[in-house]
């Protein structure tokens, strides 16, 4: 395989574990205003989130910084023509990161209602942006050979981007919910695996509305049906779905967990696969297109970077894999006052 | 308004405003590490409260380090999208390997380490601490690589309209990376230091928790010492390389006009930048200069004046920020070696104390204006000699700039507000007492 064809799915793929990861603290995020009914489910809900929001979040500045080593071109034409939508991303990212970390910092109710805003907005906004800007990619950017952006902010608003956004809401609201049950007992826990099941229909629908949207609005189903064998990878991710509400009848939450995650894996991938080798598409014109091919660094940049990520990557997944083990217990009331983190 | 000036102003916002956390995370984490180490070893409870104390700002700290170093990585993408092309073989690469080599790593445990104290041994949650820190230095390591290939390009070649990696070795080896690095994580430390020794110093004032204040002022001191001599030999070997690297910046910074040979240093002046002259020069050092820049009183130094109009810096912020930096340089040995020559009778000099206590935000000034002069002194060049910032900036309307240079303004006040207010509330507290882990 070409150089340029591995570091299009590795760019994939970066993508794709970010949203798995950080996607449920965006949905548990979301979720708390709904789910909390006291100031211990907050505490409970922000704590399930405490050890791994960063941790989470490093995976989209790796995303970022290898669509910039690896595809310069795409790094700089796709940041900037998304500015509005980006720094809004930015900006509810910074909000949720300080609410996490600062709401246990002092006792009073402004202070914990402020940072519990910040925590919504600052996971929500996020979970629809990037639905919405990487449904605009799957449908095509409109900007020029000179990489100009001729639109604004509201241009991604398209019936299609926004459908976009409600599913990464859907799916990320799902696997938050899912968390949720692996990580709490008693009424929270309840609420919580009831909110995923009725989640569940929802994002049914909204899977199976956007997958015919996109064969109007996107050019993804080329490469499907140019090898018809890549829609099993269509089929294996609705199965993935199924396996979600299968294990939360189960009570078996783990497995509901790793099949929401992985759901949310074959979405991002449903797309990536369909986009390849496009990268960033024109909608102006297909000879603007970024693809991984005309946008690539050079050849000794990419050796050395998948040299860089063949030795990180599994060095990551192994301490951060570890980190999540050292953290499996459910969270309670007790077990938060032998605690000073939060 | 134009995106250029804008953009600009926010890229030396947000980096600025992020570099007024990374550096008491880069030292304190080693502080840390080694108080831990020693309630491990000895099992003196004082060193946990003292580890838990000074955690706390660690923490806070931290928290704004991350939120506003995630911006710095995509604005490189957003504002300046030229730039990114241009270069994102080289820098793109530096950025990307410091986010799988470190930042993975730091953040991870970090959330071990703030939950794990009961989940971890001891000595393994004390080690835990040991690779934050590791992980920290390294993290600097890799953007201060990736910031000197700005400021010195090399091991490049230009390939197809850009500029693409021709010497993988060469960029990560340059010396210039290494005195660059050397210089900032010395920073970082005696500004770490002075803020433990200022908080310190408050307490003792008040004689609130003696023995815990002491010790903690005594380790702070050790490390400030150390690293605030090391600083004033190291800046000086940086200034001499930069004479080679970026003459136009060593002219700016202390506001030499003329190419001469024994060039002076002047003790006091006013740059007058339309005229090109100096409006005031007040005790000047012959051969200084050369001195400083080729170790040789009658070297030749080149003037403001022999450089093109459009290739030169502005002289008045760089020559400032110089100053400012120098004198704080010096100071910080002065205050140290007193705080050497009082260290067992620190009570006895309470204006020694408070002196320490107003002293906390002189680092971060000193910090601030090196910045400064690297970045104010390197223009008109994004990267030196090869890409003026000129042709760097995005294609994108200035207005989005202006909306979201706003939008900076004010969310990074306010946080900077709270975040520097709690660390305040609790510097004012003082230690609380603590459980040991089971
Ligand atoms: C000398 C060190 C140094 C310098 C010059 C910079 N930083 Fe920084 N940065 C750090 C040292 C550091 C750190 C100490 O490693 C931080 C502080 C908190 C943290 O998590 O790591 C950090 C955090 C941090 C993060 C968040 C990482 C996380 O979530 O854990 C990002 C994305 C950046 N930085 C990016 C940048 C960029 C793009 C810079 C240049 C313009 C920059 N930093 C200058
Ligand atoms: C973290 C500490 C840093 C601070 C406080 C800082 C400060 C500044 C300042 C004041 C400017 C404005 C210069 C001007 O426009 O006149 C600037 C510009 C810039 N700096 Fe830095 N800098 C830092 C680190 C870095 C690093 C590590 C990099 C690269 C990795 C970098 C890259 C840039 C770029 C791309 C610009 C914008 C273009 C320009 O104006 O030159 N900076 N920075
Ligand atoms: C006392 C003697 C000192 C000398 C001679 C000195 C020299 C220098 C020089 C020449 C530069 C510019 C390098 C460039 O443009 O690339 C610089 C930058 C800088 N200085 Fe200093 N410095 C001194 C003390 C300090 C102190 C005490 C601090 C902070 C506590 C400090 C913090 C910085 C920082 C953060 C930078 C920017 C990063 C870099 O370029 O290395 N300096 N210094």
């Amino acid at each position: 395989m070409e150089l340029q064809t591995i570091w299009f799915f590795v760019w994939g793929l970066l993508w794709a574990v970010f949203f798995m990861l950080d996607g449920f603290n965006f949905g548990i995020g979301s979720l708390m205003p709904f789910l909390a009914k006291k100031e211990m489910d907050k505490k409970i809900m922000v704590r399930a989130m405490g050890p791994f929001w960063d941790g989470n979040e490093v995976w989209l500045l790796t995303a970022g910084g290898v669509t910039f080593a690896a595809f310069p071109d795409v790094y700089a034409v796709m940041f900037s023509s998304l500015y509005a939508a980006l720094m809004l991303v930015l900006f509810s990212l910074i909000v949720r990161g300080v609410g996490i970390e600062f709401r246990g910092k002092l006792d009073t109710p402004a202070w914990k209602r402020l940072w519990d805003t910040c925590i919504f907005i600052g996971s929500a906004a996020p979970a629809i942006l990037f639905g919405v800007a990487f449904a605009n990619i799957f449908r095509g950017i409109p900007f020029d050979g000179e990489g100009i952006y001729h639109g604004t902010l509201l241009t991604l608003l398209n019936p299609y981007g926004l459908l976009g956004g409600v599913l990464f809401l859907c799916l990320f609201l799902l696997h938050g919910a899912n968390m949720l049950a692996c990580k709490t007992k008693g009424v929270l826990h309840h609420s919580a695996v009831r909110t995923a099941n009725r989640l569940w229909p929802v994002t049914l629908v909204v899977t199976v509305v956007f997958l015919i949207a996109s064969w109007f609005a996107t050019d993804l189903y080329d490469n499907y049906l140019a090898s018809p064998v890549l829609f099993l990878f269509i089929l294996l991710t609705a199965l993935f779905l199924v396996g979600v509400k299968i294990f939360l009848v189960k009570n078996s939450f783990i497995k509901a967990w790793t099949a929401s995650a992985l759901t949310i894996v074959g979405a991002t991938f449903f797309g990536i696969i369909g986009l390849f080798p496009n990268m960033f598409p024109s909608s102006i014109n297909a000879d603007f297109s970024l693809t991984a091919f005309n946008a690539s660094s050079s050849p000794m940049t990419l050796k050395i970077m998948l040299g860089v990520v063949i030795i990180f990557v599994p060095a990551i997944i192994a301490y951060q894999s570890w980190a999540y083990r050292l953290f499996k217990d459910k969270i309670t009331e007790e077990s938060l006052a032998h605690e000073e983190g939060y | 308004m134009d995106a250029l000036l804008l953009s600009r102003l926010q890229f030396a916002a947000a980096t600025m405003f992020h570099f007024l956390f990374v550096p008491l995370t880069l030292g304190l984490s080693f502080l840390l590490a080694y108080m831990e180490t020693q309630y491990v070893r000895t099992g003196d409870e004082t060193y946990l409260r003292m580890t838990k104390f000074w955690g706390k700002f660690f923490i806070i700290n931290f928290a704004l380090g991350i939120v506003t170093g995630i911006t710095l990585e995509f604005q490189f993408g957003t504002n300046w999208s030229r730039y990114s092309s241009y270069v994102g073989d080289i820098f793109g690469s530096l950025l990307a390997i410091e986010a799988t080599a470190s930042f993975f790593l730091e953040s991870t445990l970090i959330g071990v380490w703030i939950f794990g104290w009961n989940k971890l041994s001891k000595k393994a949650h004390a080690a835990v601490m040991w690779l934050i820190a590791g992980a920290g230095t390294l993290s600097g390591v890799w953007i201060l690589i990736a910031n000197a290939w700005m400021q010195h390009p090399v091991g490049y070649v230009i390939r197809n309209g850009r500029a693409e990696l021709d010497d993988f070795m060469a960029v990560i080896t340059q010396k210039f990376a290494i005195l660059e690095f050397f210089h900032t994580i010395a920073a970082a430390y005696i500004l770490s230091a002075f803020f433990v020794m200022g908080i310190s110093a408050y307490h003792l004032l008040k004689k609130n928790n003696i023995d815990f204040f002491t010790r903690s002022f005594r380790i702070a001191l050790v490390f400030g010492l150390v690293f605030s001599f090391f600083e004033i030999a190291e800046g000086h070997l940086h200034g001499a390389d930069l004479a080679e690297a970026q003459p136009a910046k060593v002219a700016a910074m202390d506001a030499h006009w003329e190419t001469e040979t024994r060039a002076p240093i002047f003790m006091f002046a006013i740059p007058d930048e339309k005229n090109e002259r100096n409006l005031v020069e007040i005790f000047p050092i012959p051969g200084m200069l050369s001195f400083m820049a080729y170790h040789d009183f009658n070297a030749e130094v080149k003037g403001l004046k022999d450089f093109p109009l459009d290739e030169r810096p502005p002289v008045l912020i760089p020559f400032v920020s110089f100053k400012i930096m120098v004198m704080l340089g010096f100071y910080f040995g002065f205050a140290t070696i007193l705080g050497w020559i009082y260290r067992n009778r620190l009570l006895e000099k309470p204006w020694y104390l408070k002196m320490m206590l107003l002293s906390i935000p002189l680092p971060y000034i000193a910090i601030e204006m090196g910045w400064v002069l690297a970045e104010v002194g390197r223009q008109p060049w994004i990267v030196y000699g090869l890409m003026k910032t000129s042709d760097a900036v995005s294609p994108i309307a200035g207005s989005q700039v202006m909306i979201s240079l706003i939008a900076f303004f004010v969310v990074y006040g306010l946080l900077g507000l709270i975040g520097f207010w709690l660390m305040f509330n609790h510097a004012r507290k003082g230690p609380a007492e603590v459980i040991a882990p089971s």
